[in-house]
Formats: C-alpha cells, structure tokens, sequence
C-alpha cells in the first residue's frame, strides 16, 4: 500500500450537483477540506478535476442529525450495542453527532469513564460520540458525581443526565441545576416520580385498564417536569426535559416558556407515532420508557414539536439482546432502536403531514440539539465555511424497516415492518463521508494520526480509523 | 377457536358454543364412568408458574374425564428467578409434544405471547394471567348464572343467553382477573354488568367498560341484581393504602350478615352468591352468606370441570362449527349473535 502517492480524496473534495438545500431550490455544493467550501455555481468551478462528483439529483441536503438521548451500551453491555456498532448505525440514519447516554456499566459518573466512552467514538469515527455524565454516583440519586471533572475531561461534557432514573429528590436536582452553571452545563431530566410508578408497565388508561398492567401515569412525569421548570426558574439554570411523552408535559412546558423559564424539551419519534393501543398484542418491543401513549398525546406532541414548545427529536435509541424482550411483558427490558428509523419517522409524522418543513425538520434534528449539547460545529447552516457534517436524503424513498438488516445489534424496532418514507442517501461527517449511497462508506480518519493514503476501501478505513485513534486520537473529533 | 386466551376476544357464538358443550360434559359427570375417549391419545400440560391448586386439579379432571394423558408443570415463581426462560419453558413442552398447554402464571399476557411467539404449536389455554384475565372461571361463572337464569325462566339452560339478567361484580376490580373475564363475557352473553368498589381497586380507565360502577355497595344492591358475586381480597392489597384497615373495607364492600338478610327485606328470593374462591370468610363475605341457599359457591366449583373440559374438547377435536372454520360461508343454522361483538371499548 503506497501511503503519499494516492491522493486523499477528502483533499480533494467532493462535488454535490444538485441537491435541494433544506428543500429549497436545487444547489451544488463543494465539500473540501472538512467544510462547504462552495455553493452554487462556484461549486462546479472551484472543484478540480479529482474532486468526486455525487449526483444529487431529487436529494434534499440537510446538517447532519444530532441525537441527544443514545445509549451505545459500551462499556458494560456489548452484547447489546456497542460504540462501534452504535455509531454505524447513527451514521447510516443521517447523524453526524450522538449523545452517550450514562448508564452504562461502569456508570459514566468519573472523568475516566467519559473519556474512555470518547476515545471509543474517535476511533470508530463514524459520528461524534459525546459522552453524556451521570447527575449522581452510580445513578444511585444520592450523591453528585463529579461533575466538574467530567466537564474539564477531554469529553468536554455538557449535558448531564440519570436517564432511565428519574433524579427525584428535589434539593439534589436543585443543586444539580446550580452546580452545572459554573461550566454551562444542563441537567437532562428522566422526569418520572418513582413512588407513582413502582411496577409500572404502560401508560395508565383504557389500555392498561383491559391488560391488566400496571399503570404509569401521565402525572408522574407531569409533577416532576413541573417541579423541575420551578426549580430551574427559583435557580436561574438551564433544564433539558428528556422524551416528553403526554399533552399534559406539553401545557407545563409552553407555561414554563412563556414566563422565560429557561427550558428545553424533547420527543422521540417513537412518541410522535405509536399509541399504547400496539400493547394490546403483549409484544415487549412495544415496551419503553416513558410508555407509549394515547394517540391525543401523539397529536399533541407533534403540535408542540411544530410550535417550538418542544425543541427537539431525541431517539432514545435502546438496543437490547434478543433475550431481553423474548419473554413476557412484565420481565421484558423496556426501550427500542431508533437511530436507523428516526429520519423516516419524523419524515412520515411532521414533514408529510405538513408541520414541519425541511427547513423545520434540520431546526429539531441539528441546530437546536446542537445548540443544547454545546456543539458549536455541528447543526451549523449550510453556507460556505461551515463544517462539513451534513446529509443527502432521498425524500421520495419508500422501504420497509427490517431490523434483521440494520447496523445496530439491537432488533427491538417497534416500526418493524412498517413502510416508511425517506432514505439516507450520504452522510458527511466532517467532510468525509462516512455514508455513500445508502451504505456504511468508511469512518473518518482520525485528524493528524491516521497516515495518508489508508483509506482506501471499507476495510483499510476501519482499520485506519480504528488504529489511529487508538494510538493517538487526542484530537478532539471537530478539529477539521 | 386454536387458542383460549382471553374473553374480550370470544364472540357471542363461540361462548355460547362452549357453554353448550359443557352442558353436554356435565351430563358425562352424572353418570357412573364419568369418562369420555374423545382425547385419548393426547397429552395436556398444565404448566403452573403461580400456586393454585383449585385450578389445576379442576383442569387435571376435565383432562382426564376426556381420557387425556396430564402431565402437570409446576414452575412456581418467576421464569427468571428460575433462571429458565418462559420460551426455553415453552419448547421443552413442544419437544415433548403437548397437544395443549394450560398456563397459569402471573404475568399478565404470558399465555397470549406463548401463543403469539411461534414458540410452540399447541393450543393455549389461559388459565389466570396475572391481572389481566381468566377465561375459564368466567365461563364457569356465566354456566352456573345460566343454568340458574334457565331454572327462573322454566326452559332447558342449554342455548339460552344471559339476557335481561343483571349481575353485580363487588370488590377489588383493578387487581382481578376474574372481575375482567367476567365483565366482557357476561356482557357479551346479554347481561348486564355492575362494579362496585371502593375508588382505590376501580381501574384508571374502568369508564369506558361496558357497565355501570359504584362506589357503594349498598346503591348498587338497590338496583336488585340477579346475582351478587364477591371477589376475593388480596393479602397483598391490605397494607399498600388501598382502603384504611380490613375492618372498614368489610363494613363498606363486604356481603355480611346484614346486607345478605337486605336480600330478603327487598324480596330479591332468587338473586344468588358468587365467590370465586377461595373465600375470606368474615373480610368480602360473611359465613352465613357464603354458607346460605343463595350461595353457589360448590357449584361453580362442580360447573368448572364441565367447562374446562368443554374447551379442552373444543380447542383438541376440531370443533366443526368453529368461527374460523366457518369463516366466509353463510351458516344458516346458526342462531343469531345476541349482542353485537367487538364490544371493544
């Protein structure tokens, strides 16, 4: 292999003929050097003979996705997902940047683990991987983890979370909320009251009423998110609501907004689809937390993405073995995939049915999950200069999910067999693509350790990307 | 019918198909070799996840009166804390080429995912899942309201629905299986169905059922039901803020000494007792209630074997008048569904 006479094609650049900017008019587009070098029709002009042409005749190109709410299982549960297979599959469904949840095992509640979570998504290098922090030790609710420290880490970690586990006592996410504004921090709320939910299965209503299983009410997220917009008011903090799942939640947030409460929130597209009705069947891929609800709530939660009461989408991407949901309801693990199905779902719920533009759609994906986590180079316009962490979709695509086919090592998709429209067609991750048509391409060489010229087919690219950011990926993912 | 899992689903038809076959099954009771070889040959599992010997031995009976060879599975606990999975559980008893398994266990939609899986080919009967449904003890409720409907009325039990009755379900409705059979089949049969309890044991969601909720007792006895059927409270219910103390739940919902001579006072001569078993004498019902001509407490008891080897019956010999079977064809010897199905609320 001849390291410094094949040329980088990432040097050379990539031409995008013809892709619809944000839905809008039909654009070129040259991505050099890890930035949109040019638009329009200097595109064509600038790009020299070696640049690749991608013909995006049809594609609308929006910023890469940003996912808030992924768990990537690694370390502790790699039977499950791991970073590598994790972010495959988040590059596969349009992202260029996800959020690792804590709950892994060891928890990410130290420096150490966070960084170590971070590496792991340097050398996969297909997304950037950042490392979510625990509130407390161990997820216990009990005592802070150190969260200074895992802000200070080269994780550089913003949002903090117990996900899964509601941080519940009132004076510790009281102090939560303060202690983080030291470092521009924000505490991601998993707002569920534990007493009101002991043993809780489903959304508590008609459904639950006929199955037999245990409610979980829509107020015990409700009282918790109204307690938290309070606190974060009283304290001057910034507060991140996690997959709100009721109507209820929607009227406390658009409150908590419209007094200036400095409030963020979130809904899966699982959320922004499935009713508990699908519980009927007794299927645990059916079962996640917060629970599916009523289709009022559905409606209500798409109304609120389109007005801005909710700011984003988060996946709550869940992968579990097999084994964890090929049981009976009440011992079956709660959560579901969502990287590799998210663009379709919130295509098919709010861009077909009118809510959202694509405009819209590329505000709740990327700019504002962007903005929320910290990460100035990500979710970033589409203009000449910005990084090059953007997406080629095909809108006009139809499949059908199949999640024996996916990227991910969980098949716990609740939208198996569904048709869906929408398709990632390439994905740009820092000027490289790391998806080209419709497939894994290579992960993003580590900048300044991978050697030149390694990348040249999938194989030698994983192999590159994963060896150099092993030996040394202490550059930071977006240092383009 | 391939499954009995649930009464929700069951049409009008199939229920009554099954109480008629088990008028049939009760006849073979009476004589002196209270045998039939109609599933000789063919082996039934009762696979037990939860302790409960009043059913099981009822399905043990009904097996073998029909000559099925029984083997009884008892997998008490959790599958998990057995470290055995319910699907490992399920293809062993394939492997071992079960015609039917009997499931009880107290997860709620066990039985409907062991049918749902492709885990196993047998047919599965619901015998109790958690707090979702027991379809058995319903129908052998509605056979022994039916035959006690028929005697009132003069005419053979057999055929008949339970139109114009009016029964009154009593106690802790959130947690029981028995109250969530008994409310769709009843009402499906004709009946009409009254709750009461206290708020607390009255599911979030119970107004969308097809009947009427009290929160009093002694309201809903004004209202002169047909039948009066105790549910059983239980142990685990009484320290967990559901009610204030036993005594005020019995004071309040518990069939005493007092509202069973109320009976008399409002000259209700033929309205009956029902308990499911077994009873908390003194807490849901008093012994003189549960003790009185009303009480239909042993032959509910006697009814569940004729019904459990009715469905038995119907599900292993292929019943030929099978709503699946009979599925696009106009049957014109079909009697009329008495209410319309898919009452679905």
């Amino acid at each position: 292999m001849s390291h410094d006479t094949t040329p980088r094609p990432d040097d050379a650049g990539y031409l995008i003929r013809g892709a619809s900017l944000l839905g809008g008019a039909p654009t070129d587009l040259l991505v050099r050097g890890g930035v949109i070098a040019a638009l329009g029709p200097e595109a064509g002009r600038d790009a020299g003979t070696d640049a690749v042409t991608i013909e995006a005749d049809g594609l609308v190109a929006l910023p890469g996705m940003v996912d808030l709410h992924t768990h990537l299982r690694e370390p502790g549960r790699e039977d499950a997902e791991t970073v590598e297979t994790g972010s495959r599959a988040a590059a596969l469904g349009g992202f260029t940047a996800i959020h690792a949840m804590a709950n892994s095992s060891p928890v990410a509640d130290t420096a150490g683990v966070v960084e170590q979570v971070y590496r792991l998504g340097l050398a996969s290098g297909w997304v950037e991987v950042r490392p979510v922090g625990a509130v407390t030790v161990g997820l216990g609710g009990e005592r802070l983890a150190e969260l200074g420290a895992m802000a200070e880490s080269r994780a550089g970690v913003r949002v903090f979370s117990d996900d899964g586990i509601c941080v519940h006592d009132p004076v510790l996410m009281r102090r939560a909320l303060e202690y983080v504004k030291a470092f521009d921090g924000v505490i991601a709320q998993h707002a569920q009251e534990p007493r009101l939910t002991e043993g809780a299965q489903m959304n508590e209503g008609d459904v639950s009423a006929v199955l037999g299983l245990t409610g979980w009410p829509a107020v015990a997220e409700e009282s918790i998110i109204a307690r938290d917009v309070l606190l974060a008011q009283h304290v001057g903090s910034r507060l991140h609501v996690c997959h709100v799942s009721t109507a209820g939640s929607v009227e406390i947030i658009r409150w908590a907004k419209a007094r200036g409460i400095d409030v963020t929130a979130e809904v899966t597209p699982h959320h922004l689809l499935l009713t508990d009705e699908l519980v009927r069947s007794y299927d645990p891929v059916y079962k996640v937390n917060p629970p599916l609800r009523t289709s009022d709530d559905v409606h209500a939660l798409r109304a609120a993405l389109a007005d801005g009461t909710i700011d984003v989408v988060g996946t709550d991407h869940a992968p579990h073995p097999s084994e964890h949901k090929e049981c009976e309801w009440a011992q079956a693990a709660m959560g579901m995939t969502g990287l590799e199905t998210a663009l379709s779902v919130v295509q098919h719920a709010m861009v077909e049915t009118g809510l959202l533009d694509w405009e819209g759609f590329a505000r709740v994906t990327s700019a504002t999950p962007a903005r929320i986590g910290r990460l100035a180079h990500q979710g970033r316009p589409l203009a000449v200069g910005e990084p090059a962490n953007l997406i080629l979709v095909d809108p006009a695509a139809r499949w059908t999910v199949d999640p024996s086919t996916m990227a991910t090592k969980g098949r716990n998709s609740p939208f198996r067999g569904l048709e869906l429209p929408g398709r990632v067609r390439a994905t740009f991750f820092g000027g490289h693509p790391t998806v080209l048509d419709g497939s894994l391409a290579t992960p993003r060489p580590t900048p300044h350790s991978a050697p030149h010229g390694e990348q040249t087919g999938a194989q030698g690219g994983l192999q590159g990307g994963l060896q150099g950011g092993l030996q040394g990926g202490e550059a930071p993912a977006w240092n383009i | 019918m391939k499954h009995l899992l649930s009464t929700q689903d069951l049409s009008a038809r199939s229920a009554l198909r099954l109480l008629d076959t088990a008028e049939e099954m009760a006849a073979v009771g009476e004589r002196e070799i209270k045998k039939l070889p109609a599933l000789r040959g063919r082996t039934v599992v009762n696979l037990f996840f939860e302790d409960s010997t009043r059913t099981r031995i009822s399905f043990e009976a009904a097996a073998k009166r029909l000559s099925a060879d029984v083997i009884n599975f008892a997998a008490k606990g959790s599958s998990v804390s057995k470290g055995e999975s319910l699907k490992d559980t399920a293809q062993t008893l394939e492997a071992m080429s079960a015609d039917a398994v009997v499931i009880r266990h107290p997860a709620s939609g066990a039985p409907a995912r062991l049918a749902a899986s492709g885990w196993i080919d047998a047919a599965v009967v619901n015998a109790g899942d958690g707090t979702h449904e027991h379809p058995t003890q319903a129908l052998l409720d509605a056979f022994t309201l039916r035959r006690h409907w028929a005697r009132i009325a003069g005419t053979p039990s057999a055929g008949t629905t339970l139109a114009g009755m009016k029964v009154l379900i009593v106690g802790d409705v959130l947690h029981s299986r028995v109250a969530r059979s008994n409310v769709w089949l009843l009402t499906t049969l004709g009946a009409e169905v009254l709750l009461a309890g206290p708020p607390t044991l009255l599911p979030v969601g119970v107004g969308s059922w097809p009947c009427r909720v009290f929160y009093n007792l002694d309201d809903a006895l004004a209202e002169r039901p047909d039948a009066v059927m105790m549910l059983r409270l239980q142990a685990e219910r009484m320290n967990a803020a559901f009610f204030p103390s036993t005594r005020e739940y019995s004071r309040r919902w518990g069939f005493d000494d007092g509202r069973l001579a109320l009976l008399d006072t409002m000259g209700l001569d033929d309205t009956v007792i029902m308990h499911p078993g077994p009873m908390n004498r003194g807490l849901e019902i008093s012994s003189a209630a549960a003790d009185s001509p009303r009480s239909t407490v042993l032959a509910q008891v006697r009814n569940g074997v004729s019904v459990r080897m009715a469905a038995l019956y119907l599900l292993l010999s292929g019943d030929p008048q099978d709503d699946d079977a009979a599925d696009g064809r106009a049957d014109q010897d079909d009697p009329p569904a008495t209410t319309p199905e898919g009452r679905t609320p």
